[in-house]
């Protein structure tokens, strides 16, 4: 299908789902893990 | 209801959770749509091959890149001016979601530079300026990790953002201010000949319009994680004293 430059496709497609799927994961993982440690405080000050 | 309603914390933080799913869903459609449309429903191009199918990551990637420097230039203007912290934190937001995007064009560029130009890298202007707007956000997110008191941050970095936009300027329009390099010109432009072929340019505003989507997520996103980080960097000071 993608024929005599099929691995310089797959590489640009792989090197942009590789970069942009990691800033994703790791924008979510911090969102989460932030949260977590401001409820975590909030309660210790007895506010909701 | 004002724009400037945003600058409010916990009304900014409650409207990114309400839209954020909704963005982030459309992004998702518009990115699945343009990509599966590209990749195996367009044609190769007569002279470029299956290469031209790196132009729907490369093209939006690059936009990105430029558009995301020019917002941080605007949240940074609206810091020093009316010192709202959310629009400190949402440039803090943008710089990592750019910096990505511009290793993402400079790197779909060399590869796909090699089969069409037959080298990685030229100091062609576009990809010369391209190279330094990346050190530009490397510069700005470090900035922001060396200083420790935050507002202090914020007018260091929004001073280096207003002359870094000088470079994302040059990034946008380096190919007509010289007229020389291997880089071609525009590929989205309002003169339909410099256009690409209709068969590419559909699909690929469908993978623009993705990755525009997924900046605004990622920032909504990331400014609400720095707007949380902030209340617990006080509250853990205040229990600290």
């Amino acid at each position: 299908m993608l024929g005599q430059y099929a691995h310089f496709v797959l590489a640009a497609y792989g090197v942009t789902i590789l970069l942009v799927g990691g800033l994703v994961g790791l924008s979510i993982w911090r969102s989460a893990k932030v949260r977590a440690a401001l409820q975590k405080v909030e309660r210790q000050n007895g506010k909701t | 209801m004002s724009i400037w309603e945003f600058a409010n914390p916990a009304r900014f933080t409650r409207i990114v959770s309400r839209f954020l799913p909704w963005i982030s869903g459309a992004a998702a459609l518009c990115l699945s749509i343009g990509l599966i449309w590209g990749f195996f429903y367009t044609p190769d191009d007569f002279r470029q091959g299956s290469t031209v199918k790196i132009i729907y990551i490369h093209v939006p990637a690059a936009f990105i890149a430029i558009n995301a420097w020019f917002m941080m230039f605007v949240t940074s203007l609206i810091w020093l001016i009316r010192r709202h912290h959310v629009s400190a934190l949402a440039a803090r937001a943008a710089a990592p979601i750019g910096a990505v995007m511009t290793l993402v064009a400079l790197l779909t560029g060399a590869i796909w530079g090699q089969p069409m130009w037959g080298t990685w890298w030229e100091w062609d202007p576009r990809l010369t300026s391209f190279l330094i707007l990346f050190v530009f956000y490397l510069g700005y997110i470090a900035l922001w990790q060396a200083v420790d008191e935050p507002d202090t941050a914020a007018d260091l970095t929004s001073i280096l953002c207003l002359v870094g936009s000088v470079f994302a300027l040059l990034s946008r329009y380096a190919v007509l201010i010289w007229n020389q390099g291997l880089h071609q010109g525009a590929s989205l432009s309002m003169d339909a000949e410099e256009n690409v072929a209709d068969v590419f340019y559909q699909p690929l505003l469908f993978s623009i319009a993705g990755f525009v989507l997924l900046f605004v997520a990622l920032v909504l996103l990331r400014t609400r994680t720095e707007i949380r980080a902030r209340r617990l960097r006080a509250l853990m000071l205040r229990q600290v004293a």
